[in-house]
């Protein structure tokens, strides 16, 4: 139970192949902790899974971690033909060769839970695998659709996510890898403030006008799994862009990059992040993107 | 001034009154609490509301929304009780309770370089123990002396709590104790909700008796909750509303447009006020705006306490 803090415990951490985000997280996506991607629909969350699924398992030299991955697919959105497409697009050296790219793509495993009790079982049953060392990746997309469809709002299923969100932590923590949730958003309803009794008075005319302006979009899940997650990325469009935003770290400072979804994955636009402060960090837009993802070419604005 | 590090007891006989065992007349209290400097946050301005800092004897709970620094408070107090007091801190050792893993080992070397950095900026102000400081602090000196414990369940919570008595009187030189956060194993599997005030009570009431028998500072991190007050819902510190009388001091971080605000919400010394702060990578300092004549808190620290020598 007792450690003593050195400097030989960095974890490591999974690169992203993405300049700007791997710098401000200090090299990617940390083992250990729960990682948490959240944006609205259609907005490249699954994109960049089966793009860190993919680098989890290359090998070294190519920065991968040459390990396994469990993908938990919820919303059945994995597409292997996809994953394929990214690959030979990123690494067409690897790619190229078919016994490669059967041998990277055999180390994806893909789950298919059809409710929230058969994910707990399977749960259980990949505590096991992270045991013998191969996994090197926990994807689960998403979070949100395994809870959402089982319980009414309220204890039950703060309860119920409470126990997940512990057990996945206490998963990623001991066996020492990333683990990526993906999650939903919801409009916030008029009824939800998001002040401090000292300051209501101040505060009440501007929320007006804000919800007035923004589609006002918030996380699923609630405010104890947005305590819960270590890092949490938001995916939002303003404006017809898109950007990729790091919301809450223990490390980095708040910073948005501008994306496509390109057929090699997503692409940042700009390795400098632009810094947010207060409000933006927190809310997610959701303007004037289009809904489509491009398989075949570049993407539409 | 160095700050005593066994824990002792001022007797009523030591006052000259023996009116009740045990008891310390308020005259005996105020000199006593003179003899316990505060630790610096690094932020001027929050400082200044918190009397100096936050103080030795008393539980200090500092609550906030996810993303608004309360892991990175955390850090830079443990880093923080590290300096020499001259110098804002306590010269000792920090125990840190993590029971959520958001312990980064980087960000804490990162603040920890930053510290030491400032801390040469004083170089013009060369004194003895300074000396002895800057040679043996380097940045793995300082995380050795971190004493982390990572906790999985309240029962582990509840148990390591109740064993920092014993560990405590093996490591005198600890002089902070910091519970990061104390919420969230009580949010999970609670069906019992009297069982749960019964432990966070039994719990609080373990800490507020560490810090006064061993002259710690205990700095507990909460979470936030919604609670439907007067027609709408509003925030507040989790743990309801038995738990909010337990600490001492009551902190809650806010944001106020794009500024990170501390507000002091309940002290029995302190007024009740706001101040700025930021989070850099260098750690908790001043808020951008306000910094105009200082550079860093610890400088202006140094100024103040030198001068008194």
């Amino acid at each position: 139970m007792e450690l003593r803090v050195q400097n030989e415990h960095l974890a490591g951490h999974l690169p992203t192949h993405m300049k700007g985000l791997d710098e401000a997280l200090c090299g990617g996506i940390p083992f250990g902790v729960l990682t948490e991607l959240v944006g609205p629909a259609g907005i490249g969350k699954t994109q960049f899974c089966l793009k860190l699924s993919l680098l989890a398992s290359l090998p070294a030299n190519y920065g991968g971690l040459d390990g396994h991955v469990i993908y938990i697919d919820v919303e059945s959105k994995f597409s292997s033909r996809r994953l394929i497409e990214i690959g030979v697009k990123s690494f067409p050296e690897i790619f190229h060769r078919k016994e490669m790219a059967q041998e990277m793509a055999g180390r994806i495993h893909v789950l298919r839970p059809a409710s929230l009790s058969e994910f707990t079982e399977s749960l259980q049953q990949i505590k096991v695998s992270l045991l013998q060392n191969q996994v090197k990746l926990l994807v689960i997309d998403s979070m949100a659709a395994l809870v959402t469809g089982e319980f009414e709002h309220g204890a039950p299923r703060q309860k119920t996510l409470g126990w997940h969100v512990s057990f996945i932590k206490s998963l990623a923590e001991f066996s020492r890898i990333p683990v990526v949730v993906t999650n939903q958003v919801r409009s916030q309803s008029r009824d939800e403030t998001c002040h401090y009794f000292f300051q209501v008075q101040s505060w009440n005319e501007t929320i007006e006008d804000r919800t007035r302006h923004d589609s006002h979009l918030v996380a699923a899940l609630g405010i104890n799994w947005a305590h819960a997650v270590t890092i949490r990325l938001v995916l939002e469009a303003k404006s017809g862009q898109r950007f990729i935003k790091v919301a809450k770290s223990p490390i980095a400072p708040p910073l948005a990059f501008p994306f496509n979804i390109t057929s090699s994955g997503i692409l940042l636009l700009s390795d400098d992040g632009i810094e947010l402060t207060g409000p933006d960090i927190n809310t997610i837009h959701c303007q004037g993107h289009n809904d489509i993802i491009n398989f075949g070419g570049e993407s539409l604005q | 001034m160095r700050v005593a590090s066994h824990s002792h007891r001022l007797d009523g006989s030591a006052g000259g009154c023996g009116t009740v065992n045990g008891a310390q007349t308020a005259w005996d209290l105020l000199h006593e609490e003179a003899m316990f400097p505060r630790i610096t946050t690094s932020c001027e301005d929050l400082d200044n509301i918190l009397g100096g800092g936050i103080n030795c004897k008393e539980v200090t709970e500092i609550g906030g929304v996810p993303g608004i620094g309360k892991t990175q408070l955390g850090i830079q107090l443990a880093i923080n009780v590290q300096i020499p007091v001259d110098y804002g801190g306590l010269g000792g050792k920090a125990i840190y309770i993590d029971t959520e893993g958001s312990f980064m080992v980087e960000r804490a070397l990162q603040i920890a370089e930053a510290c030491i950095e400032d801390m040469s900026e004083c170089g013009g102000l060369l004194r003895k123990d300074f000396q002895a400081f800057q040679l043996k602090m380097h940045p793995n000196n300082i995380l050795e002396n971190i004493f982390y414990f990572r906790v999985c369940s309240y029962t582990e919570q509840i148990a390591l709590i109740n064993y920092l008595d014993k560990f405590i009187s093996e490591h005198k030189d600890v002089k902070i104790v910091i519970v990061d956060s104390v919420t969230f194993h009580f949010r999970q599997d609670f069906d019992d909700l009297a069982l749960r005030t019964r432990l966070l009570s039994g719990m609080a009431l373990k800490l507020m008796k560490l810090a006064k028998d061993f002259s710690l500072v205990v700095v507990l991190l909460n979470q936030v909750t919604t609670k439907y007050i007067d027609g709408s819902f509003q925030l507040t510190l989790a743990l309801g509303d038995s738990w909010s009388h337990s600490c001492t001091n009551r902190v809650i971080l806010y944001w106020n447009g794009n500024e990170r605000y501390a507000y002091i919400d309940k002290s029995p010394s302190l007024r009740s006020a706001s101040a700025p702060y930021s989070v850099t990578s260098k750690g908790i300092r001043n808020s951008a705006s306000n910094c105009k004549r200082i550079k860093s808190g610890v400088v202006h620290l140094v100024i103040s306490r030198v001068g008194h020598g």
